[in-house]
Order: structure tokens, then C-alpha cells, then sequence
């Protein structure tokens, strides 16, 4: 490595001006992450670390208990149809015994399917568990089998309440007690999206939030292939080269190599290409050209960083 | 080799044991910490400490995105599995038959007996109505009422309501009216529990309303000089259930008292508090329900003295009485 250049590009005049457009992205980007990191909360363990737990949204939480109740009716449904054709083959006289064992499951179903899967190692039900979310204690302490019970035994004045005002009818005087009744009891049903927490009220109850934490893979570190000898010497990027992007385009750019097609791997390079005015040498490909030059990349802005000047965006002029 | 970045060069010397780690944990969640070695076991705590450490530093020094995604789903979920839980669940249900359930119920003795007084309060006022005047059951249960247990019934009939006979025992068809029966009381136990989150009114009026439907019927058979026996019937396993829905309600008055009048807590922490001790009785409820509805299904069916019905009734009280009520030592931690 050369002497370390100076810190900060003294060449205004080739700042890229801030187009309407890219004002425009920049601002929703930023309230984008304002968003999430109003859902973002810090834990930090008995070992002093902080942890950052995110909330899992409303919409998240609807979508796993629908997965859930699909899942809860397929398992009553299929036990009836199961029991029925068993009895009908063996015994059709105890068709009431047989009822009475389909009744009590299913009130089993009903109100045990999610504290069975809740009180587990994941805390969490099938429905939480494949949009990857779990329960866990608002203090960040243990999740007790008590919270566990009070905030699924909760959801029968959030659901069932709500369901049965909704069935509520007949005459004009029941049509108008359930209408009014359903307003009140929709103020449990809508508990989750009026308070910052995404709380439930069994949430609330119980003392417990729902989190996201999903499975991440690690995967090859992008620098390990950029790292060869015979690529490190084809390019050689100039400390001016690196400095045309900050740390949001840095990982853009890791999306990019990781997750995106061939083509749009070519357009994003032709337009590094242009903007860093890199010529293209012989026999050159678009991949080994952008692992390069992100690890190119990250090396300039990890040591920037441990310089304390931490570039969010190529916008970031300090 | 000197030309490598620093954070890949952190990470290279680090990312075996996160993913060992990984592996635990994996191992861990899918079958239960039965599964894991003891030198598994023991390597756990320094492998969590290793990779919260390698968070923080991760976080200060690494621009690369997947490793601190990573790193940050790995220390959660090692979080919870080194703080979290470890009881199996059947010293959990241990735990919750010798200790939690009763020291709940006793702890909420004025809950207990405001929901007693509301159901009964209910029972009475009906009973007495419907006493003086047979008008009053049909406003309570509508004129459209399909059962045959009404006010224009004759005895005998009623008594047939009350006593099996032989011939009957075995058609099944009791025992699905009373896992019905199970299955609305339960319902109602857990409603009763979960309405207590609006400030318990909701709860109030749900006790009274129980109470007066009984209460009504008792004043039927009351009047045909059928008392006696009628008790008989209804507390063989009356005694347990009616106290299950009295302790529901009960549950729902400790939420209710909770949210509405936290104390020196917020209302939050007060909620939480009280939710716990209400979950655990509103558990219990169900367990006493599902106790009542054998009561029901084959005690009823079986015994059809009176005596032997009052004999039941009255044990199974004494019974419930000692178990939450009785103080006991608490066991040895």
C-alpha cells in the first residue's frame, strides 16, 4: 500500500450534484430507515453486548396467524373426516362417543395449539416459524409458561369476541348491538397497530413482544475471490477510483454480487465503469470488474472507519 | 497472504466457531437440549460469549452486510437458548399442580369473592323472580327455548331429567352432550378470563348472566317440589365446575382490578404481573372443568342416589377447598 491519501476528496467541483431525482431517493431511503429503526430494539445481554431485536410488524404477525389457522382448521378438519370413516367402518353405533372426542379436540386445538408450540426451545408456532418470528419476554428475561398461557388465552376476546359480534344478527335491535358491539371489540382486534410496541393485548397481558429472528447463512466473503494475486494486479484502482462511493453503495453493491442476474450485474458495472472512468482491460469480466473493485471499496471505507469517518452515502459530503 | 483485508481476516480466524456454534444451536431447537453432547454442553457458553463478542467487534470494523446480518441472528438466537427456559414440560406442570395454580387462587381471595357474589347474586335474584312469578323465566331464556325443562313441564317429566335409567347407559349420547357442555363452559372460563382486560365489567355481566340462567331452571324444579333432588343433580359436579367459572371470573376481576388501578407500577408492569397470576388460574379452570365433565359424563350416569350424589358433591368441595386454600410449606428450593 501507498502512504494513506488525504482523507477527504478536496475536489469539490467533481461532487456529484444532488439531481432532483436523486434528492428524491435519497429522502425516501432515509425515511425508509427512520421506519425501521423505529421497529429496532436494543437488548443488551448480562455480558454488557447490545443485541438489536426487531419488532415484527403488524402485517407479519396477521400473515403467520393466518398460516397458523389454516393449519389449526386442516388438523380439526382432518381429524373429523379421519374419525368419521373409522367409525363408520368399525362401529356406526358410537357416533356419539366419537363426536364427543372430536368435540373436546377441538376445543384443544382451539385454545392449546399455540401454547403447545410457544412454550418450546423457538417459541414460536408453525406460522410464526416460517416468516421467521418468535416470542420473547418484553424485559428480556425468560419467556415463563405463565406469559406463554396469558397471552394466547387473551386472544379470545381479540378474535372470538370480534367473530361473534360479527355473526351477531336477526333483528334490527341485534343487527345494531352487533354493529356497535364489533366497534368495541375491533379496539382489541387493532391493538397491535396503534401502539409502538406492536403489542397484542395478550401481549400486554402477558409482558411478552414478537420478534424477527430469522436463520442467516453465512455466506463466502465476496473479498475472498477478489483476493487472488493474478486478479489483484489487473486492478489496480486509484485512491480517487475508491472514493466515488460511500457505505449505502457498498452494500448495494453486495446485494448485487450476491443476489442478482447476470444482466443487471453487466448494467450496474458499465455504470461504475463511467462514473470512475475505468477503461476496460483485456478479457476482462463484468464479475471479476465488480469484485474487484468492491473489495477495492470496502477496504478504502473500512479503513476510514477505523479512522472514525463513517461516509453513509455518496451523497455524504464531510 | 498480508494483503487480505482485516475484517475478512477477523472474520476467517473466527468463523469456525460461529458456525459450530450454529450448529449447536440448530441441533438444540430441532430436538431439545437432550441432544446435545455434554462437551457440546460445555463448549456452549464460550462459543455465545465468543460470538457477541465478535458482534461488537464485527459491527465497528466489518462493512460486510451477511456477516453482521449473521452474527446478529446468531447471538439472538444463542440468547435465547442461554437465558431462556429450561424446565421439560412435565416439571413445569408439576410446578404448576403442587404450587403455582393453588398459591394463585388463594392469593386472589377478594377477586374470588366478588365473582362469587356477582354469579351467585345472579342465581339469587333469578331464583327468587322466578319464584314468584313463572313470567320471569321466560324473559330470562326466551320464549323460542327449546329444552323441555320449562315452567309448563309436568314432575314426572322433570324427574326423568334427573335420574337414568338403566336402559340408557351406553348410547353415547350423554357423554357428547357433556363433552359439549365441557366445551362451552371452558369457553366461557377463558371468556370470563380474557373480558377482564376491559376493566372486568364485561366479566361481571357475564357471571350474573350464568348465574341467573341457573338460577331460573332451579326455580323450575324448586316449584314441582323437586329441590332436593334437583341439587343432587346439578352439584355432583356443579360443586367443581361452578367454582372453575367463579375462579375464571375471578381471573378476570385480577386483570381488570390490574389495568384499571396499577398502584405504585405502571399500568404495564401492573398488567403483566397480573396477567400471570390470571393465566395460571384460568388454566386451572380448564383442569377442573375437564375434572367436572367426568364428573358428568359418568358419575351422573352411574349414580343415581341421591345420597351418594350429595356424598360426591360434598367431598369434591371439601376437596378444592383444602387444595387451594390449605397453606402449605413451600418447597424446598
Amino acid at each position: 500500500m501507498t502512504a494513506t491519501p488525504p482523507l477527504k476528496p478536496v475536489d469539490t467541483t467533481r461532487r456529484p450534484g444532488l439531481s432532483m431525482e436523486a434528492a428524491v431517493q435519497r429522502r425516501a431511503r432515509m425515511a425508509e430507515e427512520m421506519r425501521v429503526s423505529k421497529m429496532v430494539r436494543r437488548l443488551v445481554t448480562p455480558e454488557g453486548a447490545a443485541i438489536q431485536l426487531r419488532l415484527a410488524s403488524a402485517s407479519e404477525r396477521a400473515g403467520a396467524f393466518m398460516i397458523d389457522i389454516a393449519i389449526q382448521w386442516a388438523i380439526v378438519i382432518a381429524t373429523g373426516l379421519g374419525l368419521s370413516f373409522i367409525i363408520g367402518a368399525l362401529n356406526p353405533g358410537s357416533a356419539n362417543v366419537a363426536f364427543a372426542v372430536w368435540l373436546v379436540f377441538f376445543f384443544f386445538v382451539r385454545n392449546f395449539y399455540y401454547i403447545f408450540f410457544e412454550i418450546g426451545q423457538r417459541a414460536a408456532t408453525p406460522g410464526k416459524r416460517i416468516l421467521g418470528l418468535r416470542v420473547a419476554a418484553r424485559d428480556g428475561g425468560r419467556l415463563t409458561a405463565n406469559s406463554v398461557l396469558a397471552r394466547n388465552f387473551i386472544r379470545e376476546i381479540e378474535i372470538g369476541l370480534p367473530f361473534q359480534f360479527a355473526m351477531m344478527g336477526g333483528d334490527q335491535v341485534g343487527a345494531w348491538m352487533g354493529l356497535f358491539g364489533l366497534i368495541w371489540s375491533g379496539i382489541f382486534l387493532l391493538f397491535p397497530i396503534f401502539n409502538k410496541d406492536k403489542m397484542r393485548v395478550g401481549d400486554l397481558i402477558a409482558g411478552t413482544w414478537v420478534i424477527k429472528a430469522p436463520r442467516a447463512t453465512l455466506m463466502q466473503d465476496i473479498t475472498s475471490a477478489a483476493a487472488r494475486p493474478e486478479t489483484n494486479s489487473r486492478f489496480a484502482f486509484t485512491p480517487a477510483q475508491t472514493e466515488a462511493y460511500s457505505i449505502h453503495e457498498l452494500h448495494v453493491l453486495e446485494d448485487v454480487l450476491r443476489q442478482s442476474t447476470p444482466e443487471i450485474k453487466a448494467q450496474v458495472a458499465s455504470r461504475i465503469r463511467t462514473k470512475i472512468t475505468w477503461t476496460r482491460t483485456e478479457g476482462e469480466t463484468d464479475l471479476e470488474f465488480l469484485e474487484a473493485y468492491y473489495a477495492a471499496l470496502r477496504r478504502r471505507l473500512e479503513q476510514r472507519i477505523l479512522l472514525g469517518d463513517r461516509k453513509t452515502d455518496k451523497y455524504d459530503v464531510r | 497472504m498480508s494483503d487480505l483485508l482485516k475484517s475478512y481476516r477477523f472474520r476467517e480466524e473466527r468463523q469456525a466457531d460461529w458456525q459450530r456454534l450454529d450448529l449447536i444451536l440448530t441441533k438444540a431447537e430441532n430436538g431439545g437440549v437432550k441432544n446435545l453432547s455434554d462437551e457440546q454442553m460445555l463448549a456452549l457458553p464460550r462459543l455465545y460469549r465468543q460470538a457477541v463478542s465478535s458482534l461488537s467487534v464485527a459491527r465497528s470494523i466489518s462493512l460486510d452486510q451477511n456477516v453482521i446480518n449473521y452474527l446478529e441472528s446468531l447471538c439472538t438466537r444463542s440468547y435465547f437458548f442461554v437465558y431462556g427456559a429450561r424446565t421439560t414440560l412435565g416439571e413445569r406442570m408439576m410446578m404448576f399442580l403442587r404450587q403455582d395454580w393453588p398459591a394463585a387462587v388463594r392469593q386472589s381471595l377478594w377477586p374470588t369473592l366478588l365473582a362469587a357474589f356477582f354469579f351467585f347474586g345472579g342465581w339469587a335474584l333469578a331464583f327468587f323472580l322466578c319464584l314468584q312469578d313463572m313470567e320471569w323465566f321466560w324473559t330470562f331464556h326466551g320464549q323460542n327455548f327449546f329444552d323441555g325443562r320449562n315452567p309448563d313441564a309436568t314432575v314426572e317429566y322433570l324427574r326423568s331429567t334427573i335420574y337414568i335409567d338403566e336402559g340408557d347407559i351406553g348410547d353415547g349420547q350423554l357423554t357428547a352432550f357433556s363433552s359439549f357442555l365441557f366445551n362451552n363452559n371452558a369457553q366461557i372460563a377463558l371468556f370470563a378470563f380474557a373480558l377482564g382486560f376491559a376493566f372486568g365489567i364485561p366479566t361481571a355481566w357475564l357471571l350474573v348472566y350464568n348465574g341467573v340462567m341457573i338460577g331460573s331452571m332451579y326455580a323450575v324444579f324448586w316449584d314441582k317440589g323437586l329441590g332436593y333432588e334437583f341439587t343432587g343433580w346439578l352439584m355432583i359436579h356443579g360443586v367443581t365446575e361452578l367454582f372453575a367459572i367463579v375462579l375464571a371470573g375471578a381471573a378476570g376481576f385480577v386483570i381488570g382490578g390490574a389495568v384499571a388501578f396499577p398502584g405504585g407500577r405502571t399500568r404495564l408492569a401492573s398488567a403483566r404481573v397480573a396477567g400471570q397470576k390470571a393465566a395460571t388460574m384460568a388454566m386451572g379452570c380448564v383442569v377442573m372443568l375437564i375434572i367436572a365433565a367426568i364428573l358428568e359424563g359418568f358419575g351422573r350416569q352411574l349414580i343415581n342416589s341421591d345420597v351418594v350424589r350429595y356424598i360426591v358433591a360434598g367431598s369434591t368441595l371439601v376437596f378444592w377447598l383444602v387444595y387451594f386454600y390449605v397453606p402449605r410449606k413451600a418447597p424446598d428450593a
